[in-house]
């Protein structure tokens, strides 16, 4: 049962994923990531981590889609996006390096093993998961807070520097 | 019956060369961004399943960390895009040399 939910989802996501990278419409594109984060986060909670699963409904599949969104409509671009013509060399180079690498990932995926003696239905729980977070990894968690600041300071910089309005209404 | 390891590892190989191939592919710095993320979370998806198989907590807090990045790295990369389009009114990639010397 579960294997059917797996495999219907798994090909949702693989779908999903590739008219991300075929649509010609970049805010189709959008939309159909935010179809496949929402598969992800089904194997998420599948997987026994609700918590993540959670995490990525809201902020990847919520926020960073939305800002994805905002940015595609903002720019407006006005011809839809066709495939290169003129490269048609780069593009086989493309699909060529990509399938080299998923031999690759595949040739591990045979190697790769793990035992399964008793799983923990508990393991991926937000109790579990905080004791981790702020025992163990409370070091870069305090880094990774300075890295959004950091993120934020950059992206105002970015932004302000060439916006007439803002320096003209300065003084 | 459960999936198992293998099939979740596959599903992200999979997904992690979608997102390759439009990387390489595709001209629009919007796409080729999304394929990022894209390839950032069949990592993610990789790191859950041996999270799982495992039994260890730490692949999940990674996630988390992999997520605070991508948030920040979206934020950055999507306010150079906008820049980038305001001089050049276009987001194609062959048309963005600034850095080439």
């Amino acid at each position: 049962m579960e294997l059917i939910l797996f495999l219907f989802i798994a090909l949702a996501a693989v779908a999903s994923a590739l008219l991300v990278i075929l649509g010609k419409n970049p805010v189709y594109s959008t939309l159909y990531l935010v179809t496949a984060f929402f598969c992800i986060a089904v194997l998420y909670v599948m997987l026994g981590a609700p918590f993540i699963g959670a995490l990525q409904v809201i902020v990847y599949a919520g926020a960073i889609m939305v800002l994805f969104l905002f940015v595609v409509m903002l720019l407006n671009l006005r011809e839809p996006q066709k495939w290169d013509v003129t490269g048609q060399m780069r593009k086989l180079l493309g699909f060529a390096v990509a399938g080299g690498v998923l031999l690759v990932a595949l040739a591990a995926v045979r190697l790769a093993g793990a035992g399964r003696d008793k799983l923990d239905p508990a393991l991926g729980s937000v109790e579990n998961v905080g004791q981790a977070l702020f025992n163990k990894f409370l070091l870069p968690f305090e880094i990774v807070s300075i890295l959004l600041l950091i993120a934020i300071v950059g992206v105002v910089a970015l932004l302000k520097r060439n916006m007439p309005a803002v320096t003209k209404g300065g003084k | 019956m459960e999936p198992t390891l293998t099939m979740y590892l596959i599903l992200s190989a999979v997904l992690f060369c979608i997102g390759v191939t439009g990387v390489l592919t595709r001209r629009n710095a919007l796409i080729i961004f999304m394929s990022v993320e894209l390839m950032l979370n069949a990592a993610n998806l990789a790191f859950i399943a041996f999270s799982r198989f495992l039994q260890n907590v730490d692949g999940q807090v990674f996630v988390f960390f992999v997520m605070a990045v991508a948030a920040a790295e979206v934020a950055v990369g999507l306010a150079i895009i906008v820049t980038i389009f305001r001089q050049k009114e276009s987001v194609d990639i062959d048309q963005i040399n600034l850095m080439k010397w």
